[in-house]
């Protein structure tokens, strides 16, 4: 572990959703463990970094940073936001729990990272036509869990997302405004640093030697459900391999 | 019978308004949020369901379809709900919606009806003084009659009227017309972006060092229970540790910072508007809209000069532009036909044009409106207020209409609108609309000096 070192290598992570859906306080929360004070509107992006150790408690530990591109939603400004998709290392999408709208809207904001992804080749995207498979690793996470009434929660925590499952991510149901949700130790904290850890080894660490020998070693992807198997075209994103 | 008969069509007419209203409502308005209330969807669609009625009255009544007894009595009943949801129901509903958004209130109902009920009691104090200063109504009417609230009603929507017709008339030409469009190129966009993301690696590269250094200090102080690791670590860390005074120093930078970028990004988000107005413009559509531009400037110039003189000469037009064209077509350019018969018609196309034009674009307005500052807290109360706007403005536009059919049609919203001083209205919009013309000029003129040149 070498803190002291002025530089580490770091990976960027790409928080987009809906206007209002709590991503700069989701951000906040992630990166500082306390809770935003007075949220606004984000114009543009706002950044945000956290340190995070790779592989924590085994020989390989390594401290990254990890970057927060924190996009700002609004419509309005849709046709220029793609100058914040040129390097893209893992996604967060976010949606609001009490809006059933912003979640499938989450697939209009995945087509747009992806499709612009792609367009400038940085490897975000393999999938053809119209199946988004995206190679970056995806969270999905639903906010504003306690405005939902008992019922709703109850059906929410229950069920699977039709999104998550799509994209073979893991999702998070949390309150951006209690800092306990992300409490070290707790269920949510612990889903974050494994997809902490599989952006980075996505980035970093596919071809290592520990990966080839030991592949239960290093986190991996949900598997897909079968009736989604699309064919995978490997070209645009050997290039920039 | 045919007075059921009658009040069937008339229903019929009014569920397929509030089916429109409704779907209006579920596909533009609320196209990213979830509808919690219903009661807010079916207020809306009520409201534009009325209004579009009392314009179909206008056009039955110069048509003359329906009996004329059937159609006085659906104008009275039209007024008498739509002036009690304008007047009662939507400002005491948007107000216990707003109760819902405050901050400190508690949450139980009783809190919130009572402070509804409050804040209603106020607005209508102001709403009675309001018709104060205004020469509007002759002094034999009561309290309560249809001519208090209708006057007072007219009084804001004319307001709202003339301030988005002078805005419109000045704005439309300005964006439709390339005189006006700067060129940008995309080399201009690159560099603004370039500069956009090297502000945001300045930041993160600020943020990276507060970070590293707060990690640093926690990991010292768990260490410093060791006294001579801890010794040794201070020596060590004293070289390159930060201060609390650094810290606060790089986080007001990063401020800084943070504002620069977001300029930035609007300027980016500028520049990307401009370019794709200057494409659309060279499209076949472009060019046509870029023609009506031309119009329309000349219209509003022509219309800002009349108004002055209108209020120069303390006149106003009596005659009607039907009467007028018809007039002029005999008298000067020789014509000779039936007068009755084209006077109808053409009123029932130039009522039903201002009619369709007015809806629509009033309609477009509330949607760009309702995008810009609409957020999932607040959405609820905004749709109110746009109703109660969209109200307002429908009953202005009956009572301004009136000016521009002949006198025999006019009689029927004389009838039911009462004894109002119509010449004052049509005075205070040529005031309102001068002043928010020439107001609008302005603040483009200096908008657009102030854009960078390339």
């Amino acid at each position: 572990m070498d803190v002291y070192a002025v530089d580490l290598d770091r990976v960027r992570v790409l928080v987009v959703g809906d206007s209002g859906v709590g991503k700069s306080s989701l951000v906040h929360l992630c990166c500082h463990g306390t809770v935003l004070a007075n949220p606004s509107w984000t114009i543009g992006a706002a950044v945000d970094v956290r340190i995070h150790e790779y592989m924590e408690g085994t020989p390989q530990q390594k401290a990254y940073f990890v970057e927060f591109f924190d996009v700002g939603g609004k419509q309005a400004h849709s046709n220029s936001r793609s100058v914040f998709y040129h390097t893209v290392h893992g996604i967060v999408l976010v949606h609001d729990l009490t809006n059933r709208k912003s979640n499938s809207n989450l697939s209009k904001w995945m087509e747009e990272v992806t499709l612009t992804g792609s367009r400038l080749c940085t490897g975000v995207i393999t999938g053809t036509g119209d199946g988004l498979q995206s190679r970056v690793p995806v969270l999905v996470v639903g906010t504003k869990l306690d405005q939902l009434d008992a019922n709703r929660r109850t059906a929410v925590l229950n069920g699977d997302s039709e999104i998550a499952e799509e994209f073979g991510a893991e999702e998070l149901l949390l309150d951006c405004t209690a800092a306990a949700s992300l409490a070290p130790g707790s269920g949510n904290a612990v889903k974050l640093s494994r997809f902490y850890d599989r952006v980075l080894h996505h980035r970093y660490h596919r071809h290592s030697p520990v990966a080839r020998n030991n592949p239960t070693a290093v986190p991996g992807p949900r598997r897909n459900s079968p009736t989604r198997r699309k064919v995978v075209k490997h070209s645009l994103w050997e290039i920039n391999s | 019978m045919t007075f059921f008969i009658d009040s069937f069509i008339m229903t019929t007419t009014m569920v397929f308004f509030f089916a429109f209203g409704w779907i209006f409502f579920m596909r533009y308005l609320f196209k990213d949020y979830e509808v919690h209330q219903y009661s807010v969807q079916i207020i809306f669609a009520i409201t534009f369901s009325l209004s579009c009625t009392m314009f179909e009255l206008i056009i039955f009544e110069i048509l003359g379809v329906l009996q004329s007894s059937s159609r006085y009595f659906h104008w009275k009943l039209d007024l008498y709900i739509m002036l009690f949801l304008l007047i009662c129901a939507l400002p005491a509903y948007t107000f216990y919606f707003v109760a819902n958004t405050l901050p400190r209130m508690p949450d139980s109902k009783r809190v919130r009806t009572s402070f509804s009920v409050v804040a209603w009691l106020v607005y209508m104090y102001f709403f009675r003084k309001l018709g104060d200063p205004f020469p509007i109504l002759s002094a034999r009417h009561g309290v309560l009659t249809i001519e208090q609230g209708i006057s007072r009603i007219g009084i804001i929507g004319v307001t709202i009227m003339a301030v988005l017709s002078g805005f419109g008339a000045v704005n439309y030409p300005y964006t439709s017309m390339f005189c006006f469009m700067k060129p940008v190129t995309d080399s201009d966009i690159s560099s603004m972006e370039k500069r956009l993301m090297q502000t945001l690696d300045i930041i993160l590269s600020k943020k990276k060092r507060i970070a590293l250094a707060l990690s640093r200090n926690s990991d010292a102080s768990i260490k410093s229970s060791n006294k001579l690791w801890g010794v040794l670590q201070g020596i060590k860390s004293s070289f390159t540790s930060y201060s609390r005074e650094n810290i606060a120093q790089f986080e007001s930078e990063i401020k800084a910072n943070e504002e620069l970028s977001r300029q930035l990004f609007l300027e980016v988000l500028d520049l990307n508007s401009r370019k794709e107005r200057i494409q659309y413009s060279r499209t076949y559509k472009g060019k046509y809209f870029n023609c009506l531009g031309y119009f329309f400037s000349v219209y509003c110039m022509y219309k800002i000069c009349m108004c002055t003189i209108n209020i120069l000469l303390n006149r106003v037009g009596q005659t009607d532009p039907v009467t007028r064209s018809i007039d002029i077509c005999i008298r000067y350019l020789g014509f000779t036909f039936d007068v009755k018969f084209w006077s109808q018609h053409i009123s029932f196309a130039l009522v039903g044009i201002i009619v369709i034009t007015s809806i629509r674009g009033l309609l477009i307005t509330l949607t760009k409106f309702f995008y810009a500052i609409s957020s999932s807290k607040s959405s609820n109360v905004i749709v109110l207020v746009l109703a109660q706007i969209m109200g307002m403005y429908f009953v202005s536009c009956v009572l301004l209409l009136r000016m521009n059919m002949p006198p025999d049609y006019r009689i029927i919203v004389t009838e039911v609108l009462g004894d109002l001083e119509f010449r004052f209205y049509h005075q205070w919009f040529d005031k309102i609309f001068l002043v928010s013309s020439l107001s609008s000029i302005a603040f483009l003129y200096v908008a657009h000096i102030q854009k960078p040149d390339n």
